[in-house]
């Protein structure tokens, strides 16, 4: 090659680590082997998963431990369709990533060629935005607003697709600017008009509740939100998104709402006078059915996406903007206010208190019969297993998959404040857990990582335990091995009648044998205290652990809403 | 109700997908699209006439402006606005009805683009009910084919 000519897959990777990549998670194919020729002389590893679609789950798992733009790529055609589910699973929780995709030959495009697809054309409404290269010099500054788009705003994942000869077509090497993008600028900087407003109704309430969502942790607010809660004393509740958004084991937080909520969760949201949602988007899994969410409750929404205010509920006030930039603002403009109203004589102390006496008496029941210890002490459920769990793992990140595991996770297993939870909550993407904790890991290898999937989560990708074992990291997997689908079986059995079994697994899968020959440690427990000895063993351990769970007939998990708003809860096994 | 939708983009492929994807999405039928250049260079403008739910519409309106190539979105029925549309009608004149054609013609304001014979094609301008109704009056004849452009429109003085 002659002096100052590039090449665009040299372009790509340069520009890769310009924007500071680490990792790559992929899978080779004819349509991308020029960027892995280029790939061989960089600083960047490679994550060589096993299937496309656990590429794309270790990059998004990347992405939400650490803030940053997670990358995978995949070759064109079935890779690029692989890529799909986990590309949409970034989508719906607003996660950062760049899924780089070869595609054939310009001159073969539009032909069917072989492996040809139009992956532009597919990932059209799962990503926030795409592009198909059409020359080698337009690599650099494309990847460069790709990451651009990806990680500011509200964050997303972005696809791009380069054919092959694009590749590997020469150039003259000369930096290329960035557009300028006219139709692309979020709003970050809250309106103080409103944030004054905002303060003012705040400052009114008698019954608030504050309501946390994924979008403290996409914004790195987490610190932001325990100052404003630590000045206001305003009870917290959380989205499955935003579980990790406040820290669990703070007396003010009444843990998760919605669907699957406690008592005093959903009873702060339906009787609160007023709603402080800060990066939740709404969805159904939260509010129930709209008609009967929250009706005597003015909604404060601060969000960074306009389209999601007034999208579910109506909005009483809005705040468009960067959490990072509002909450602060709104928090020094309450402290200003003198401090009598939050006196024990404001009606506000005895909202409070009602909701923390019935945050109490609902934990209470906890370690009673419908949840926790199950009629025989000695056999091991999801939530004790979780507790053990929780105890030799304290500062854990933890990971879930999709399923009753995961709901049972989210109500069991506090976490600290930060990146310390992560589940696909917005698609459900079962086979999500195992792939996402290999991101996590690479990620954060100080943190300990812990996995909590299901027998039928697992199986959906368990190909990865081979690029968890290759990857060299550490990681705890636990596996609730029911021989069922929990959730599925809990729904059949809550809402349908014929009871077609497609929630039983008959074959005794034995994931520690499996672990093992995957180049894991395998281990089992079949009671508590066993899994006391294998959650130590695992804390102590180097590399990848599999524990084994077996679970009998696991109870279902409740709460869950069952009637016509959020405090039609049933609680338990009649 | 019926809206009018009209979208200042950058002119690039695909832009056109990811627009009208989202009003398919949704369930809006799409009644007329015209797309055109503006002004500016690189830029087209979209003029888009749906009929659908108000709410769900603002929704739209919203996810329209998140496209990375949108620039701006107006939804043009609160506003003042001048519109036209363009019709071009083929019909087939008997020798009686020619004169009677042809005084319609003039009241209608359209034009004979080409005569042969029996069979006349005529261009008709004007907003979208004026288009409607110089259909309609033309339905006496035979009409053989027409064509419609769909709205363009644009708001009243300053911008």
């Amino acid at each position: 090659m002659k002096k100052g000519k590039s090449t665009g897959a040299k372009a790509l990777v340069r520009t890769l680590e310009k924007a500071g990549t680490e990792f790559i998670f992929g899978y080779p194919g004819g349509a991308n082997l020029p960027i892995y020729e280029a790939l061989q002389r960089s600083t960047i590893r490679h994550i060589q998963a096993r299937h496309e679609q656990g590429a794309a789950h270790m990059a998004d798992g990347f992405s939400r431990a650490s803030g940053k733009t997670g990358v995978c790529m995949a070759t064109s055609g079935p890779g690029a369709t692989n890529l799909v589910t986990g590309i949409a699973t970034a989508y719906m929780d607003s996660s950062p990533m760049l899924a780089i995709t070869g595609q054939v030959a310009r001159t073969m495009i539009g032909n069917d060629a072989f492996q040809e697809v139009d992956i532009t054309g597919i990932t059209m409404p799962i990503t926030k935005h795409n592009y198909l290269i059409q020359s080698a010099h337009q690599v650099a500054p494309t990847i460069e607003e790709a990451f651009f788009l990806a990680g500011t705003g509200r964050r997303g994942p972005v696809l791009v697709d380069i054919p092959k000869d694009v590749q590997t077509d020469e150039f003259a090497n000369q930096h290329e600017k960035r557009r300028v993008l006219e139709g692309y600028n979020p709003t970050i900087k809250g309106h103080i008009g409103q944030i004054k407003r905002a303060a003012a109704v705040l400052r009114e309430a008698e019954r608030p509740v504050i309501i946390v969502g994924g979008g403290v942790i996409s914004s790195n607010t987490y610190a932001d939100v325990a100052d404003f809660v630590k000045k206001l004393g305003i009870p917290v509740v959380h989205t499955l998104m935003g579980k990790s958004a406040f820290d669990n084991f703070n007396p003010l937080n009444l843990g998760l709402f919605g669907y699957h909520g406690s008592r005093a969760a959903n009873t702060a949201v339906s009787k609160s006078d007023l709603i402080l949602a800060i990066g939740t988007r709404f969805g159904d899994r939260s509010t129930g059915p709209l008609a009967s969410f929250a009706q005597d409750a003015k909604i404060i929404h601060i969000d960074v996406d306009p389209a999601e205010i007034g999208k579910n509920v109506p909005t009483y006030l809005p705040i468009v903007g960067d959490i990072a930039d509002v909450l602060p603002r709104l928090t020094s403009l309450l402290s200003e206010s003198s401090d009598d109203q939050l006196s024990m004589e404001h009606p506000r102390a005895a909202w409070t208190t009602t909701l923390l006496n019935q945050k109490q008496s609902c934990n209470n029941g906890k370690n009673g019969s419908s949840t926790g210890k199950s009629l025989d002490q000695e056999r091991l459920t999801t939530p004790t297993a979780l507790a053990a769990a929780a105890e030799a793992f304290p500062q854990a990140l933890l990971v879930t998959d999709v399923g009753r595991h995961q709901i049972f996770a989210a109500q069991h297993f506090p976490v600290a404040a930060g990146r310390n939870f992560i589940t696909s909550g917005g698609l459900g993407t079962m086979g999500f857990g195992l792939p996402a904790a290999i991101g996590a890991a690479l990620a954060q290898p100080e943190k300990r990582v812990m996995l909590i999937t299901g027998d039928g989560s697992f199986l959906m990708n368990i190909q990865e335990l081979v690029t968890a074992a290759e990857a060299g990291i550490n990681l705890t997997v636990l596996v609730m091995n029911d021989h069922r689908l929990g959730m599925i079986q809990q729904l059949q059995d809550g809402f349908y009648r014929s009871r077609f079994d497609v929630s039983g697994f008959t074959q005794d899968i034995q994931f520690d044998r499996l672990a093992a020959d995957f180049g894991c440690r395998g281990d089992r427990a079949e009671s508590e205290a066993e899994l006391q000895n294998a959650v130590a063993a695992a804390a102590q351990a180097e590399g990848v652990t599999v524990i084994d769970c077996k679970i009998g007939e696991e109870e279902h998990v409740y709460p869950m809403v069952t009637g016509k708003n959020l405090l039609e809860l049933t609680e338990g096994e009649a | 109700m019926t809206h009018t939708i009209s979208i200042l983009c950058d002119d690039i492929p695909g832009v056109m997908t990811r627009i009208s994807g989202l009003f398919s999405r949704r369930g809006f039928n799409i009644e007329s699209l015209t797309v055109g250049h503006t002004e500016r260079p690189g830029k087209s403008r979209f003029t888009i006439v749906v009929e659908g739910d108000d709410g769900v519409l603002e929704q739209v309106r919203k996810q329209l402006q998140k496209l990375v190539h949108v620039i701006k979105v107006w939804d043009l029925d609160h506003e003042r606005i001048l519109e036209r549309e363009h019709a071009l009608v083929k019909v087939e004149v008997h020798e009686q009805d020619r004169a009677n054609l042809l005084q319609l013609i003039t009241v209608l304001q359209a034009r004979i683009l080409n005569s042969s014979g029996s069979i006349w094609v005529l261009e008709i301008t004007g907003d979208s009910k004026s288009v409607d109704s110089a259909i309609n009056l033309l339905g006496q004849y035979t009409i053989l084919e027409s064509i419609r452009t769909g709205k363009i429109a644009l708001e009243q003085g300053m911008k």
